[in-house]
């Protein structure tokens, strides 16, 4: 499972990225896209619509099931990734580059500190693999 | 029962470890633990349609019924007619209750004059198996030969090709002319670690595609199945798990037990009225299946497409509209949905009022609190090209 530097996550396996300002970028994480199975749709909150952090913001649906995707911080949705409507296998094969989910405006930055980093996601899933 | 102590419970096929060489993901289904997936349910339901697949459908159970009162006790016990098989044939049937619902959807193969097999589903071999024996008024001879045996499932265009060449056979004895649907041959041939082994190998499956249904001596399951894989490799052959077995057979409209066919709905509702024979005299449910008839359907299984974006999936309940926003009374439910790889649209199979059964006709589906404009369509949604 590939876990990139300089991101964040929640144990609910949502990533984020901080980009310029308040402003952050959110998509699900390589073990999240591997348990779900081939994506066949994503449903995209709204653009100006308010992130709770813990809240579920998204959905995203496989051919068995549809899973919830958690705000990982609160903020204010800014931005949708429109390819994933035709494309939702993006969020298989690149889930943290061109399949990301959402930009969110931070209302709080400093949540990002009690996110797990690199190191204590990959800690995280070797705890829940055994 | 929890998940952790539904998989300790759980059976497993002789291919458990075969699987788990694979790297597949499993799931547990109807008391067994088996393969979900391998390398994506997408890429494994497009391979059976473009290529091959080899699926592991030994969890399925085998009940033979013999002796000289067979025939009149099958004729009893299930809709169709039996008396129209010859040896070497097989066909589809159900076990009906009194009250006209299905106990389970079967395939019943004549073995030879006074011998017949049936194929159960796995998540009902224990319940028909008890069934079969208490409805046994006529002293039929029966046998539960589901731990007996294994079961491989090989479909795609490139079925007859690779079956043709494990078994060493000219490719002709094996061409569609030769070798029809719903006929089956007994071969012996010799296993990887197992020895000769005696296999029923018939022309049947559950994906719509062109194949096979290989019954083998338990033992020699695993064996067949690596021997197959490496032999079918060059024709693009791949292991298929159950949640592409599912796409497939959706794809197709074949009813799943549990979901178009149940216990408690009326046979009739649920397309199946070809299988039923009532000419051919007296069989449990017979009746009620008349009555049915005759008061007419409260319910018919059709296909539905959804045209807002969205899928829609078993259980959503359905409502009649008069605008196409606002629903206007529950009609109705989906049995099973999802979006099918080849069709590449979100579908469903459900039951609804004969009235609202037209094609075209427009429905609400209710999912997670919103309602998605859904459309009766003709079934089924995907069918093979059959010029050879």
């Amino acid at each position: 499972m590939s876990v990139p530097s300089g991101y964040r996550f929640t144990r609910e396996h949502e990533w984020i990225k901080l980009e310029s300002g308040s402003r952050a970028r959110v998509g699900i994480t390589d073990y999240a896209q591997s348990e779900l199975g081939d994506v066949v749709f994503v449903e995209l909150p709204q653009v100006g619509k308010a992130a709770g952090k813990g809240s579920a913001f998204s959905s995203v649906e496989s051919v068995k099931a549809v899973s919830d995707v958690y705000a990982p911080v609160d903020g204010k949705v800014v931005e949708v990734n429109g390819a994933l409507s035709d494309s939702p296998q993006l969020l298989n094969q690149e889930p943290y580059t061109e399949g990301w989910m959402a930009v969110i405006e931070l209302s709080n930055p400093s949540q990002l500190e009690s996110l797990l980093d690199s190191d204590g996601y990959e800690k995280y899933l070797s705890e829940i693999s055994k | 029962m929890n998940a952790e102590a539904s998989a300790l419970t759980a059976r497993r096929t002789p291919l458990y470890e075969d699987h788990r060489q694979l790297g597949a993901k499993f799931t547990e289904f109807s008391g067994w633990t088996m393969p979900v997936l391998y390398s994506g349910i997408i890429d494994e339901h497009h391979n059976v349609r473009n290529l091959a697949g080899l699926f592991d459908v030994s969890h399925m159970g085998e009940i033979r019924v013999s002796g000289e009162h067979a025939l009149p006790f099958l004729q009893h016990l299930t809709t169709n007619d039996v008396s129209r098989l010859k040896v070497g044939e097989a066909q589809y049937s159900l076990l009906l209750n009194p009250d006209g619902g299905v106990i389970d959807d079967i395939i019943i193969y004549r073995l030879a004059a006074n011998d017949y097999l049936l194929c159960v589903n796995a998540g009902n071999a224990e319940k028909d198996w008890n069934w079969i024996q208490r409805s046994n008024t006529f002293g039929a001879k029966l046998e539960n030969l589901s731990d007996s045996y294994g079961q491989l499932a090989l479909q795609g265009p490139r079925a007859r090709e690779i079956l043709s060449r494990y078994l060493e056979q000219p490719a002709e004895e094996y061409s569609v002319e030769n070798f029809r649907p719903f006929t089956f041959r007994i071969i012996r041939h010799k296993v990887r670690d197992f020895g000769i082994a005696e296999m029923i190998v018939a022309c049947t499956g559950y994906t719509g595609e062109d194949g096979f249904e290989i019954f083998c001596p338990a033992g020699a399951t695993s064996g067949l199945w690596q021997e197959l894989l490496e032999v079918g490799a060059a024709s693009g052959l791949k292991s298929i798990g159950l949640g592409a077995r599912d796409t497939l057979r959706l794809e197709v409209c074949y009813p799943l037990h549990g979901h178009e066919l149940r216990d408690d709905l009326n046979a009739l509702w649920s397309a199946v009225g070809w299988v039923v024979k009532y000419d051919k005299g007296d069989f449990i449910g017979r009746d009620a299946l008349v009555k049915e008839k005759e008061r007419g359907l409260s319910k018919k299984l059709v296909g539905l497409e959804v045209l807002d974006r969205g899928i829609v999936r078993d259980g959503a309940k359905l409502f009649r509209t008069s605008d196409g926003e606002t629903p206007d009374g529950e009609v109705g439910w989906v049995s099973s949905g999802t979006k099918t790889p080849t069709v590449d649209k979100a579908v469903a199979l459900a039951f609804v009022p004969p009235e609202l059964s037209a094609l075209g006709t427009q429905l609400l589906a209710e999912v997670r609190g919103k309602f998605l404009k859904v459309a009766v369509v003709s079934r089924p949604f995907y069918q093979r090209n059959t010029k050879s």
